[in-house]
């Protein structure tokens, strides 16, 4: 008997294939998720995941084969259908109302009480029930819309626990999350897996995999390559079965360090109450030299970075570059004077999702470009300046005309990378290089910004992700409460040693 | 003096409260409705003609929302079931009730723009004992018609509604993350349909308080944008219906008082667009407010 229809398979995929004009997102696909295991599925972005999780949501319909639940075959036509056979998932972006309380939002749908009026008090306690069992405090009657990231995280779970759901579907669960805050996941995700809960989880961060997950579902190209215990393999023969080649990490080699090229002395930025965002930050980045900024999030990352690019206007100190005075100017003096920026945030503010691939690629640009032809924007120079940026930066694409928001988040911030330091500026500002970048696409970043430092570029890097910050750079500045709490050299950097600092401990 | 002007705001404050509730149900929902001016006229038209024939109020009002309530539903088919742009969908149901009307009012009356109907019976008004004869406080409560008492209960029945009940935070699912509210298995199109028909039987009483509560006649131009002043009003009040109600009232006295101001030596169209130039004073405040209050986290 395969698997699949095994009493103690709790979830499966029967041969289910799909594709989406010549796509094949997925092929074939046999998975059997065991009642009360954690079971993980990775692959490269593309690799069909998320295609089979829409399926298991009954969000998007197989061409061919079976959902299977408890040995037998179901059809999904929406995710209530599932819910209703105790299947829930946890979307990446999050699906709570912002407008409703988080306790407004864990009974929607199914809220007690009687003749349409909303019991509050059983709700009230109902909710706190479940964040006793799951051993967190949240504050029901704060609106979603104000409640920190793991919070809307912890009651999107609740709420599926809340409907009956026994078996869970985590999409990147911790894309969005700092390291103690995985941890307080990945507690919860093992408590559930005590009482009997199963969990399917999806991630491309294989050390996650390997430190939660009790089996492994390997995807490429639409594929199951192979499932596997985990406690059988190691993470790099994994990573290795993820990318179908073996992912050479990017060669960091000595180079020639410069003049100094951004000068940063006391700088503040204001914030909410009477806590500023940025407290009298001094530092200073040479050519050739990359800085790395670590902290936990929300602890002053993006009022540096934002003040650094004039987007947030300093209330106090100096930031030069190559000697010019930037502080309080436009962002367009900022760019103007030599600045290239990749925000954290790809879909706000670095692209514009609807617009073209060229006219992302050309955007900042349009004035040079524009002044070559008296003013006109040419179609041809434009798509040819694409072309040199998409060519380099090898952005897989379905066509200049499309828009951006059809590339994979991959694609989409290679462009975004591409055309930043394409314009050759001479600082660099990068938050969150490989958020939501797949293993062969971060190792592609890394060699493009290692490439751009032997080039003589400086590059302010913020990014939460510890190992990125110490195979990258050469001092790392760790922020907390948004002051500097110290700069560790590259020989000193250890997650041992920057941790402390990330949660306030003074440097030795 | 005073009195007078209090008075008069209040019963000019009825058809914009009305329809504002019925703009901040649908906006709740997640639909901007602009056919709020077109679902009143129509109501208001309704009330009249029904009201004359039967020769009961009651029955106007009836036929106040339910006038109201079909004009809505093209407009929230079109926006839930079609994917019309609501803000086009509602300026196109204003043009079409318009002109439908003026169609009607031709061919069926043989008169143009205004339809004088003998006898109608109008809303009647309630005269409290005591109270009427108190300074201020029976200026506002007393002589007032019965859809003046139901807008203003109607006041905390719609926040209760909204808070309280299990319709109201399914609405208010709907407004704030239609995805959210899909994935607990509410359906989205029903639910936004039952507020934008509710919006239109509101709009359309708010209709009938004009026709039958304070003119008692009908003219193509009755409503004079009262439903774009009354989403004007929920957009001040941020949907919420105290601070819309208050929104109501002010430019209810504005109304009144710019009728008091047209003796008074300036020249009455000039007068006439006061209450309209507090709407838009009222909402730059009210974004300029928000603007500068504290913003949330990124």
């Amino acid at each position: 008997m395969p698997e699949v229809d095994s009493p103690t398979t709790r979830l499966g995929a029967d041969g289910i294939s799909r594709r989406f004009g010549s796509v094949v997102a997925n092929d074939g696909i046999d998975l059997a998720v065991r009642t009360g295991e954690i079971h993980a599925i990775v692959g490269q972005n593309g690799a069909g995941k998320s295609t089979l999780m829409r399926i298991f949501q009954g969000l998007d319909q197989p061409d061919a084969g079976r959902v299977i639940v408890d040995g037998r075959p179901v059809r999904f036509r929406g995710p209530a259908d599932a819910l209703a056979h105790g299947i829930g998932m946890v979307h990446q972006e999050f699906m709570l109302a912002d407008a409703l309380t988080l306790a407004e939002n864990l009974i929607l749908g199914a809220e007690p009480g009687r003749w349409g009026i909303i019991d509050r008090r059983a709700a009230l306690d109902r909710a706190r029930q479940l964040a006793d069992q799951a051993g967190v405090d949240l504050d029901w009657h704060q609106l979603a819309g104000d409640a920190s990231v793991p919070d809307r995280q912890i009651v999107e779970i609740l709420r599926l626990l809340y409907r009956g759901a026994d078996t869970l579907i985590l999409d990147e669960p911790t894309a969005v999350l700092a390291p103690s805050q995985v941890d307080r996941l990945f507690g919860l995700l093992r408590a559930l897996r005590q009482d009997g809960h199963t969990i399917l989880f999806i991630s491309h961060k294989l050390r996650e995999v390997m430190a939660l997950a009790d089996r492994v579902t390997v995807l490429r190209q639409g594929r199951v390559i192979t499932t596997i215990d985990v406690g059988s393999i190691d993470q790099d023969a994994l990573a290795q079965l993820v990318v179908g080649e073996t992912v050479e990490p990017p060669q960091r080699t000595a180079c020639d360090v410069g003049d100094v090229i951004l000068d940063v002395a006391g700088l503040s930025v204001a914030g909410l109450g009477d806590r500023p965002a940025l407290d009298q930050v001094t530092f200073s980045v040479k050519a050739g030299e990359i800085l790395g900024i670590a902290g936990v999030a929300g602890n002053g990352q993006e009022a540096l970075i934002a003040s650094l690019i004039g987007l947030a206007r300093p209330s106090a100190g100096r930031m030069t570059v190559h000697d010019e005075d930037l502080a309080g100017l436009s962002v367009a003096d900022h760019r103007a004077a030599g600045i290239g920026y990749v925000s954290a945030d790809r879909a706000g503010e670095g692209l514009c999702r609807q617009a073209t691939l060229t006219e992302n690629a050309i955007a900042g640009e349009q004035r040079p470009l524009a002044a070559e032809a008296r003013g006109w924007l040419m179609p041809g120079r434009c798509k040819q300046r694409a072309q040199t940026i998409i060519d380099r930066y090898q952005v897989v694409h379905g066509g200049l005309g499309r828009p951006v928001a059809e590339l994979s988040g991959g694609n989409q911030q290679r462009l975004l990378i591409g055309r930043e330091i394409d314009r050759s500026p001479s600082l660099l500002l990068i938050a969150q290089p490989t958020r939501g970048v797949d293993l062969k696409g971060i190792a592609a970043i890394h060699r493009e910004l290692l490439a751009y430092r032997q080039r003589g570029g400086a590059i302010v890097m913020v990014s939460e992700e510890l190992d990125e910050l110490i195979a990258l750079s050469d001092r790392i500045l760790v922020l907390c409460g948004g002051r500097a709490m110290g700069i560790v050299d590259r020989e000193d950097a250890s997650t041992e040693t920057l941790a402390p600092l990330m949660v306030g401990a003074a440097a030795a | 003096m005073l009195d007078n002007v209090l008075h008069a705001a209040i019963l000019a404050t009825t058809p914009i409260l009305l329809a504002a509730l019925g703009g901040l149900i649908n906006r709740q929902a997640g639909i901007v409705n602009i056919g709020l001016e077109a679902m009143m006229l129509s109501g208001a038209l309704a009330a009249l003609i029904a009201a004359h024939v039967s020769g009961s109020w009651e029955v106007g009002l009836l036929a106040a929302a339910v006038a109201g309530l079909i004009s809505a539903a093209p407009l929230s088919i079109l926006v839930t079931r079609f994917g019309a742009n609501e803000i086009v969908a509602g300026l196109g149901l204003n043009v079409l009730i318009a002109g439908l009307i003026g169609y009607l009012l031709s061919d069926f009356y043989g008169v143009s723009g205004t339809l004088r109907l003998m006898p109608v019976p109008t809303l009647p008004r309630i005269d409290l004992p005591f109270i009427a004869g108190v300074p201020v406080l029976g200026a506002i409560l007393s002589g007032k018609d019965v859809l003046t008492w139901a807008a203003w209960i109607l006041v905390p029945l719609t926040a209760l509604l909204l808070t309280r009940t299990r319709i109201g935070l399914r609405l208010r699912a709907c407004g704030s993350s239609p995805a959210t509210a899909n994935s607990v298995g509410l359906s989205v199109p029903n639910l936004r349909d039952g507020a934008t028909l509710a919006a239109g039987a509101l709009a359309g009483l708010g209709g009938a308080a004009l026709s039958l509560g304070l003119v008692g006649l009908f003219s193509e131009g009755l409503t004079g944008g009262r439903g774009f002043i009354a989403l004007a009003a929920f957009y001040f009040g941020r949907n919420r219906p105290w601070p819309t109600a208050f929104a109501c009232i002010l430019f209810g006295f504005f109304d009144a008082a710019q009728i008091r101001l047209q003796g008074g030596g300036l020249p009455p169209e000039l007068v006439q667009v006061l209450p309209y130039a507090v709407v838009i004073l009222a909402l730059t405040l009210a974004s300029w407010r928000r603007r500068r209050g504290p913003s949330p986290e990124p």
